[in-house]
């Protein structure tokens, strides 16, 4: 139970401090805006020619972008939030310290992710999905239910792509610089959740093998419980299973290379 | 005597207003000699982890390809997005990408300055002898990037033979035209962005959308967007002479804005005319500097 309370303060403090940065919350909100207006102008052509491409509709797909764009900050599509700082902490050396610290390490990162999420989403991710749409005709859903259960999925769309992460900044140990695994794992992230394009658009055998990857988890079936694609008792269940699913293997990947790097490796320090 | 004095003086200014530019000169060449310097310490000191500068290479030389990609996935559905083929899309992303890669190669870090102004570290750059300008764009000058520009030359080697056009000399020209006026025009948006940060200092993020976001519009047809973006990116951030507008005419598209011909071959004096608005904004901003701390 004190555990619990701990980790909801780790979260509530990592929420506070990203709310400072208004400037960058601000400018993050623009260049968000900013591309969903030139994906969705891109994504309005390619419907325009081929409607039901994916079997979504013109307003589905570009309900799509937006909650893309919402979504990027939230779920760190593009990298960042605990990756960075646990990368800069290793090769520093400041790791020994969270090491020292009567807490897990993936668990408390895990809570101060989750406490970044929640104010990305709220600070980074309304604007934009306000401003789309009042510019394009959207498909966005009219129960409340559906927008508790998209809720969920975000939830679980950001602890897959942080138990992702975690592994990525993890190989900092041995790297030093995680920067160009970073770099591997922002393009797997932006390209596999359908980012650039809807996994469902992708074709034949490729897609199917794409749509169960992790990083489907972190985009692709959140919106898809938005558009109400997966709705119902079953289909909301598998959505959540499927996320839940990788969440747990990636997890516990990350705590298996934890474990290794404690017990092998030597801190950064002087 | 005074009448000789009266005589001598335009000589005089005009003496001065030689050793006036014979001082700039120095100080831009001294300003790239030392951008040279500082950039291959940062080379130096990227090979220390050597893992990693190859993960970077690869992964940005791939996170391009990808991106492509996507492109050609939305190709297999299509023959034609917005009127144009794959190959002249192609053409249009490789344009895009060779000339947002070039700038992004040498100024890419400019974004930084927004934390420097944020923790006084400015300060360290106004003391040392070589040009402010310089030893921003230099500064963690990172060699990985020329993953991108590697990708857009590949990319644009593939659309020049697959496209089916008559390749005289004037549309051949256009092409390193297009591509070093584009650099130029992204890397003005780069020092502006830079300059704005001296206000903003934690607004760098807006700079992508200019950057990332320019780059990203310019790969797809103009035929796409709506006409109050194009007027926006055309007139206002000039974007579009960056590649849209000559290369419709190296495609032989018309020109969705209807702008009269001689634009298709104004992108150079367009990107000086950039170069030379952002550096004074810079110098402004560097003017207004204040430092940090205690």
């Amino acid at each position: 139970m004190r555990r619990a309370r701990l980790y909801f303060t780790v979260a509530g403090s990592s929420f506070r401090r990203y709310a400072t940065y208004r400037v960058a919350t601000a400018a993050g909100v623009f260049t968000n805006t900013v591309f969903g207006f030139i994906v969705a102008y891109t994504y309005t052509a390619l419907w325009t020619s081929r409607p039901q491409l994916g079997g979504y509709d013109q307003a589905q797909a570009l309900t799509f972008v937006w909650t893309g764009q919402a979504l990027l900050a939230a779920v760190a599509l593009i990298g960042g939030g605990a990756q960075d700082e646990i990368q800069e902490r290793i090769r520093t050396g400041d790791v020994a310290v969270d090491l020292y610290r009567p807490v897990d390490l993936q668990l408390w990162w895990l809570a101060a992710d989750c406490g970044r999420a929640a104010f990305h989403l709220l600070g980074r991710g309304v604007v934009p999905m306000a401003v789309g749409a009042f510019a394009f005709e959207l498909a966005l859903p009219s129960s409340p239910l559906t927008w508790l259960a998209f809720l969920l999925s975000t939830w679980l769309a950001v602890v897959v792509s942080f138990a992702f992460r975690y592994l990525l900044a993890l190989s900092a140990f041995w790297l030093l610089d995680g920067s160009g695994l970073s770099t591997l794992g922002t393009l797997l992230s932006t390209f596999f959740s359908g980012m650039l394009l809807p996994l469902n658009v992708f074709p034949g055998a490729f897609g199917e093998v794409v749509r169960q990857l992790p990083w489907a988890a972190m985009l692709q079936v959140p919106a898809d419980v938005l558009l109400e694609e997966r709705s119902g008792a079953a289909g909301l269940a598998g959505a959540f299973g499927f996320q839940a699913c990788w969440a747990l293997v990636l997890l516990a990947a990350g705590r298996a290379l934890q474990s290794a790097a404690t017990t092998k490796v030597v801190v950064q320090g002087g | 005597m005074a009448e000789a004095e009266r005589a001598a003086a335009p000589g005089v200014r005009d003496a001065r207003a030689v050793r006036a530019v014979r001082e700039a000169v120095v100080r831009a060449r001294w300003g790239v000699r030392a951008y040279g310097f500082i950039a291959a310490m940062w080379v130096r000191s990227t090979m220390a982890y050597r893992t990693s500068f190859v993960l970077m290479v690869v992964g940005n030389l791939v996170t391009t390809l990808l991106d492509f990609l996507a492109i050609v996935i939305m190709f297999t559905h299509i023959d034609e997005l917005g009127g144009f083929t794959l190959p002249e899309v192609a053409f249009l992303y490789a344009t895009s990408s060779a000339a947002f890669g070039l700038a992004d190669l040498l100024l890419g870090s400019f974004d930084r300055i927004g934390s420097r102004v944020r923790d006084g570290t400015v300060d360290t750059l106004l003391v040392r002898p070589v040009p402010v300008l310089a030893q921003v764009a230099a500064d963690r000058f990172a060699l990985r990037r020329v993953g991108r520009l590697l990708q857009a030359v590949l990319l644009l080697g593939w659309s020049v033979t697959a496209l089916d056009l008559d390749w005289t000399p004037g549309r051949l020209l256009l092409v390193p035209v297009m591509v070093v006026s584009g650099a130029a025009i992204f890397g003005a948006v780069y020092v502006l962005g830079g300059a704005f940060q001296f206000w903003a200092q934690d607004a760098a993020e807006v700079q992508n959308s200019f950057t990332y976001g320019g780059t990203t519009m310019l790969q797809y047809p103009p035929t796409v967007f709506a006409r109050e973006l194009l007027r926006g990116v055309t007139f206002v951030v000039p974007l579009a002479f960056v590649n849209w507008l000559p290369a419709l005419h190296v495609l032989g598209h018309d020109d969705p804005l209807r702008l009269p011909g001689w634009v298709d071959f104004a992108s150079p004096a367009v990107a000086a005319l950039c170069c030379v608005v952002a550096g004074l904004v810079w110098r402004a901003g560097l003017r207004g500097y204040q430092s940090t701390g205690s």
